[in-house]
């Protein structure tokens, strides 16, 4: 057999119901990598001696008919877990201990998984790059002067460097899918109301959604069906009927309709981009599906609009941390000079820097010219695909722009930075699911990533679509274990 | 349309996020681009358009108000930056 933290998911669960493999024994192989992988700044909190124990008791009392049973995970820090310290990647939550757990990893838990530790991203998730942590950035397993994407970049991170088997990120605006594409793996963002928001901390709430992150399109069916559920404690849960996605997961796509965006095809787009979107029409071709030109004519203004929306929800969102309650507290000389001095050492210049864009778009005389305007150009966004959706039954097109960029590259340039989520912000927008897969390599052995893009609750479908190519592409990362020494 | 020190000044206030000066300037040059940037939104005529607030549209669920307890005061206080065991404590507000 090859090293346990090599194997997918699936393969995990197979051999833990076959009794060929321990909880434990699986649980300490990815302990003893994570532990000599820390050159790659992905975990915030390890939680190693805990999962030890849970998977011991995991194995002297085995329950085969769980979906994880005994199989660790690690996951962004941006989920609530109860006991274990949650950052969301700042320092004004750097002491902050969570007194309940979220709904997503409570559904991850009661299947049987074991928590390993909590992962390294951008500040409140604010970030394409993973350089606004507090903690530091992270390392991509690639290339050590490559940025894992954002904000999900310590899940994508340890993902690919097998210290994790499969985990778990959230995505406002491209967080879960740009940094699959970045490291070669799989990443899936669900229809808004699929899995329940409760727990996770809050971002930009009409556009937050957790996804599973995994090296394969089986294992993100597997995982995204033990997240997904109906919450009565998040508002905008929805109650829909949900598939068996990793039962039902199959490869037949033939005869499906699959539409080609022509706003997609950006100035300065690399021709390894367009050339690797080629090969994935080539591919669903191949196994039968029909390409349908289509057009999203208010693509170009889908950044614009979120550049709006996002911070005018996150300037509300953050408004809670005040140092009162919870978190990083400045001394002051009176109340409000106590929280604007927090504020100011608590939050980083990025994050600063969106609640202050919120700030003003909201502020007196200005709704009407920036937020209400956003709103409306939202609405013009979901018809996009409310029509286009008439004709084809999912959308194909590239996940990011580039491959992964240098860390330091797109620092002092924020609209440089923004621009990385042109392909995925829309459908953050329209609120539909959309799935990043690893398709090929630029001139430098750099993963590149397609998206598929389907209705709303059709996650079965781009889940389909997505294993019939995978099939086709045989995709295998190439990565060296440099930072192991 | 720019953005100037003062009025970052006012959004600073407003955020309750203090801001030194020369952090304001720098601010206020990454505000007028980003905002340049957003100001493509002007090419739409939108005036008809109805605006989308959730994209799940749908009513919002009622649930019966019901008071549940964890008694877990205890840890939600250790959470407070301040020492007091009991209360949350701040700055003197009443003179």
């Amino acid at each position: 057999m090859s090293e346990i933290t090599s194997l997918t998911l699936t393969e995990l669960v197979k051999n833990i119901k076959e009794k060929k493999l321990s909880s434990t024994e699986i649980t300490k192989a990815f302990v003893e990598r994570s532990q000599k992988s820390k050159e790659l700044n992905t975990y915030i909190t390890e939680d190693f001696s805990s999962a030890i124990e849970k998977a011991q008791k995991f194995d002297d009392k085995p329950n085969f008919d769980l979906k994880l049973p005994g199989i660790p995970i690690a996951v962004k820090d941006l989920f609530c877990t109860n006991g274990v310290r949650t950052t969301a990647g700042s320092k004004i939550l750097n002491n902050f201990i969570p007194t309940y757990e979220s709904t997503v990893t409570q559904n991850i838990w009661q299947q049987g998984a074991i928590l390993l530790g909590k992962l390294n991203c951008d500040e409140f998730a604010m970030g394409s790059s993973n350089e606004t942590s507090f903690f530091g950035n992270v390392q991509n397993p690639i290339d050590k002067n490559l940025v894992p994407g954002g904000s999900s970049g310590g899940s994508a991170s340890a993902l690919a460097a097998n210290l994790t088997p499969v985990t778990i990120g959230t995505d406002t605006g491209g967080s879960i899918r740009q940094p699959a594409s970045f490291t070669g793996t799989v990443g899936l963002k669900p229809t808004y109301g699929s899995c329940s928001r409760y727990g996770i901390v809050a971002f930009a709430s009409s556009l937050d959604q957790a996804g599973p992150m995994s090296k394969n399109v089986k294992d993100c069916a597997l995982l995204l069906e033990v997240m997904s559920s109906y919450d009565k404690k998040d508002s905008t849960s929805i109650d829909f009927n949900r598939s068996k996605y990793s039962l039902e997961l199959n490869n037949n796509i033939k005869g499906k309709k699959i539409g080609i965006p022509k706003e997609y095809r950006v100035d300065d787009m690399p021709i390894e981009i367009e050339e690797l979107w080629k090969k994935g029409i080539e591919h669903v071709k191949e196994c039968g599906a029909e390409l349908v030109d289509i057009s999203l004519p208010h693509t170009n203004y889908a950044l614009p609009t979120y550049y709006i929306v996002a911070p005018a929800e996150a300037s509300s969102n953050l408004a809670r941390y005040d140092g009162v309650k919870y978190g990083f507290r400045s001394h002051g000389e009176n109340l409000i000079d106590m929280y604007e001095k927090t504020r100011s050492e608590g939050f980083g210049d990025e994050v600063k820097r969106r609640i202050m864009i919120g700030t003003y778009v909201l502020s007196s005389g200005y709704y009407d010219a920036y937020y209400l305007k956003a709103q409306k150009v939202r609405r013009l966004i979901k018809n996009d695909f409310d029509v286009v959706f008439n004709q084809v039954e999912a959308i194909l097109t590239p996940s990011t722009p580039s491959s992964a960029f240098k860390i330091g590259e797109k620092t002092n340039d924020p609209i440089s930075m923004y621009l990385n989520d042109i392909f995925t912000v829309p459908i953050n927008l329209a609120g539909l699911p959309g799935i990043s897969i690893p398709a090929g390599f630029d001139k430098n052995d750099y993963p590149l990533g397609l998206q598929i893009i389907g209705k709303a609750f059709d996650e079965q479908n781009i889940l389909n679509i997505a294993y019939s190519i995978e099939e086709k592409i045989n995709f295998k990362n190439k990565i060296t274990d440099w930072w192991i020494k | 349309m720019t953005i100037d020190l003062k009025t970052i000044k006012h959004i600073s206030r407003l955020s309750c996020i203090s801001l030194e000066d020369e952090k304001a300037q720098k601010l206020a040059g990454d505000l007028n681009s980003i905002f340049k940037f957003i100001e493509k939104l002007n090419e739409l005529k939108i005036e008809d358009v109805e605006p989308l607030t959730s994209i799940a549209e749908t009513t919002l669920k009622f649930r019966t108000d019901e008071v549940k307890s964890d008694n877990i005061r205890e840890k939600i206080l250790k959470n407070s930056p301040s020492d007091n065991e009991d209360f949350f404590v701040v700055p003197k507000v009443v003179e």
